[in-house]
């Protein structure tokens, strides 16, 4: 017997299914049962004005989800048969996993644990629930990259430290303490930080070039956790979006505030993706787009008209922006500069750009590159032909709040090196620029705390004085950094290369 | 480009990560839920205090009182990572969906009895908010224990706790025909009806422990072991046995996922109170402390439903779980 019932709608439904099993309580105040999500003064009125931006019950998501893990599965099972690390480009190719393994994994951990928090934490049970599902989703992601990337550690270096240099290396503070920066404010800034600068503005920047990088340069497995990661990132988008734009029409003393992180967050991303453009140019053997072509389409086009949408909300344009834009022509080989002197102190491999490389750089570059980084790559090129490669005795100063070496110039001079002072209480702390100085001024008493890794390592904090010291504190070999040219990755990608001739 | 060479064994230079053959010892080859709860959590350099807690660190071992030499040692004998999770609830899921719709096609709810319809109406209905709160609460328990292991294996909880809730909101939609009064009526009895308030006010109670040990012995084994029960057996039991076998149907799957979250439950237990007496010590002091609270509200609702068999099925129920907390040394 077929039954006549009443119909209700996907959206009644997951009222019902979520917001509906909540209630207020009587026995405990909702003050101590939601202690965390006032004290950052933002107001929310009426919670249940809240738009769910997914209408997802568990039985889809199950059914969704394992669909999804059954097939990307399928495939790194078959990497793995198959050895397919023999079918990547080049071996010079792994370094940008390593990067992503060492600096980035370790940020879809911390998105997990940060967003249970949120998922706990926020008093609106529909919020509650849409970050019950991205911390699962980023539990998803560290996990299907650290079984991805378990392959790759078994021929090739600088993976197997990976849980040790996450917390100890000077070039991982960098991610390590932008998401501990986010982590340990409140609730409503963490998720403007990670859902909605993040995500939503600079995903693009991010996950783009090293998805389509990887399926460029053959790298099979990482794409396929990549394109299979993609639609549980278009959800947390829309999480970032809704939560922005929630929190500016609940009160208009919001909007100070937020625009406050907005600022604040569109800089500390801006100045870690520097670190994934500078991969982008120098990292992959078969290119994807330049640093400035991403920037262009992502950020100028794409971040801009966003913007261009919030006016309406009385948000303006994130400051420094044009700083960002003017440094697009520079970041990234002022960043690979650094990388490569002090390539011995971390677990990776660098290189000089060859001539193939050097033309497309000048293609996208022009003058700039032309006149300034090619005579420094070319004058590096000659030492390393003497047998002197180049590597810095001493670590670099870094940025009290984005930790990247200071090797930034002046925003209207790219020959002259910026760094800015502010003094808090009595001690002196250095910023790579204006948009990190401000940072600093904001929150003093936050980022005085940050644990400067070269300050820890002169003061005998990391094993020793030394730079040899601190290599054996990391738990990083001599085969595990400095030249590519030469190393125990290079040998073996020849080696295989020569099997395969032979053939 | 090179066939044979990929049918060709290619020389590994080493079986896994350092720290996890730090862990297992070298040799041993680690299986995916190994590689991916071990070290996982930062150990080291945090870079700022909580702003929300700033006498302790971002990850903090002093969470909870219980004292591990490992924390990492609190693993799941299901050994769920995300994969396996999604492919096993999405399998059971599947069967679960056959019977619901069945159950709502047949329209095999409309012919029990009256009293029968009553019970699911007041008793099975109004405990989607207790699913709810556990949901909330292992949540807690993901967000603040420490290492991977409990947390990764919390979140997975605190997921299964907002399906049981959506399952138990389903059951009362397949009742009333879609029409969500039942709904609101069931909120009113928890909110309302003295017959509820006992386990309301445990859970609210619940929802402010800081300690995340202590709130995951209150809610995954004390709350969780006098409830479900209650609920998914002996109530089951009660309406099946007197013509609504249709009811099994939608509840199995809560049967099923008892028996299967209690495995980790009572592992994690087991590995804490062996680690030390004092560990041991201070989860009896919890389990004195939270028991009789759990066990007067649980009675509360036997008393409405089972009228003069509440004594046996409320003593059946705390027979079991003292055997099981003699089983893991919470009970001498
Ligand atoms: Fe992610
Ligand atoms: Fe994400
Ligand atoms: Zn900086």
């Amino acid at each position: 017997m077929a039954k006549n019932q009443r119909r209700l709608n996907l959206s009644q439904k997951y009222q019902l299914m979520t917001r509906g099993l909540d209630w207020e309580t009587t026995y405990q105040p909702m003050d101590k049962v939601f202690p965390y999500d006032k004290y950052e003064g933002i107001k929310i009125t009426d919670w249940d004005k809240w738009q769910d931006p997914f209408r997802l019950t568990m039985d889809a998501y199950w059914k969704y989800q394992a669909e999804k893990e059954r097939k990307l599965y399928a495939i790194l099972d078959s990497v793995v048969q198959n050895n397919s690390q023999q079918n990547i480009s080049d071996a010079r190719y792994l370094n940008a996993v390593k990067i992503w393994m060492q600096g980035v994994t370790p940020l879809e951990y911390a998105a997990f644990r940060g967003f249970n928090m949120l998922g706990r934490g926020f008093r609106g049970a529909g919020a509650r629930v849409a970050c019950q599902f991205q911390a699962i989703d980023e539990m998803r992601h560290y996990q299907t990259q650290v079984h991805a990337f378990a392959h790759y550690n078994k021929f090739f270096n600088g993976f197997n430290q990976h849980a040790r240099i996450r917390d100890r290396a000077w070039y991982l503070s960098i991610p390590k303490s932008y998401f501990e920066d986010a982590m340990t404010a409140g609730p409503f800034e963490f998720i403007t930080a990670i859902s909605f600068s993040f995500e939503y503005v600079l995903t693009n920047l991010l996950f783009m070039p090293f998805v389509s990088g990887a399926a460029h340069n053959g790298d099979m497995a990482t794409t396929t956790f990549g394109f299979s990661a993609q639609s549980d990132e278009s959800r947390h988008m829309t999480l970032g979006l809704e939560i922005v734009k929630f929190m500016l029409e609940q009160h208009e003393d919001n909007v100070p505030i937020v625009q406050e992180w907005l600022d604040k967050w569109f800089w500390r991303g801006y100045r870690l993706l520097g670190l994934i453009g500078t991969m982008m140019d120098y990292m992959l053997p078969k290119k994807v787009m330049s640093w400035r072509q991403a920037w262009e389409i992502y950020w100028e086009e794409n971040g801009v008209a966003l913007f261009n949408d919030l006016a309406r909300y009385g948000i303006r344009m994130p400051k420094h922006h044009e700083t960002a834009t003017r440094e697009k022509y520079r970041i990234t080989h002022e960043f690979w500069s650094t990388i490569y002197q002090f390539s011995h102190a971390t677990a990776l491999y660098t290189w000089l750009p060859d001539e193939e490389e050097m033309d497309w750089l000048c293609a996208e570059y022009g003058e700039l590159f032309e006149k300034l980084y090619k005579p420094r790559y070319e004058y590096w090129r000659e030492l390393d032909a003497r047998g002197e490669r180049f590597f810095q005795k001493r670590l670099p100063v870094v940025c009290n709040v984005c930790q990247i070496p200071i090797f930034h110039t002046y925003p209207d001079d790219p020959c002259k090196n910026i760094c800015l002072v502010s003094e808090y209480k009595g001690t002196k702390h250095q910023m790579c620029s204006e948009g990190c100085k401000d940072i600093f001024d904001r929150e003093p008493e936050k980022y005085c705390q940050a644990y400067i890794p070269p300050q820890q390592i002169y003061q005998g904090n990391c094993g020793g004085a030394t730079l040899e010291d601190y290599r054996k504190w990391l738990h990083i070999r001599d085969e595990d950094a400095g030249e590519y040219y030469g190393s125990e990755d290079n040998q073996l990608w020849e080696k295989w290369q020569a099997e395969a001739a032979r053939v | 480009m090179s066939i044979d060479i990929k049918t060709a064994a290619v020389e590994e230079k080493r079986i896994t990560f350092d720290h996890i053959a730090r862990k297992l010892g070298e040799g041993k080859k680690p299986n995916r839920y190994q590689e991916v709860v071990f070290g996982q959590q930062p150990e080291e350099v945090f870079h700022y205090r909580p702003t929300w807690d700033p006498e302790r660190e971002l990850y903090d071992v002093r969470r909870t009182a219980i004292q591990m030499q490992d924390f990492e040692d609190l693993l799941d004998p299901r050994q769920y990572y995300y994969a396996t999770y999604v492919i096993q609830r999405s399998r059971q899921q599947e069967s679960q969906e056959k019977n619901y719709s069945v159950v709502e096609k047949r329209g095999l709810l409309d012919n029990i009895s009256d009293e029968l319809k009553e019970n699911i109406k007041k008793v099975v209905v109004p405990f989607r908010h207790a699913e709810w709160g556990a949901n909330m609460n292992n949540f807690h328990i993901s967000s603040y224990g420490f290492q991977t292991p409990i947390a990764s294996a919390a979140t997975m909880q605190g997921m299964d706790r907002l399906g049981n809730a959506q399952y138990l909101t389903r059951i009362g939609l397949i009742l009333s025909e879609n029409d969500p009064a039942i709904l609101d009526e069931a909120k009113e009895l928890w909110l309302h009806d003295p017959m509820w308030q006992g386990l309301r006010k445990v859970i609210e109670d619940s929802f402010v422990i800081e300690d995340w040990f202590e709130l995951h012995l209150l809610q995954n084994y004390l709350l969780d072991g006098v409830f479900h029960p209650l609920l998914f057996q002996h109530l089951e039991n009660h309406i099946v046995t007197r013509g609504g076998a249709a009811f099994a149907m939608l509840t199995e799957l809560f049967i099923d996922w008892y028996a299967e979250s209690r495995r980790w439950t009572d592992a994690t237990i087991k590995v804490a109170i062996d680690e030390s007496d004092q560990n041991s010590k201070l989860m009896q002091s919890w389990t004195e402390k939270w028991k009789p609270e759990v066990v007067a509200a649980a009675q509360r609702i036997a008393d409405a439903v089972f009228a003069d068999q509440s004594e046996e099925v409320m003593r059946s129920i705390l027979d079991e779980l003292d055997d099981r907390s003699r089983k893991l040394g919470l009970l001498n």
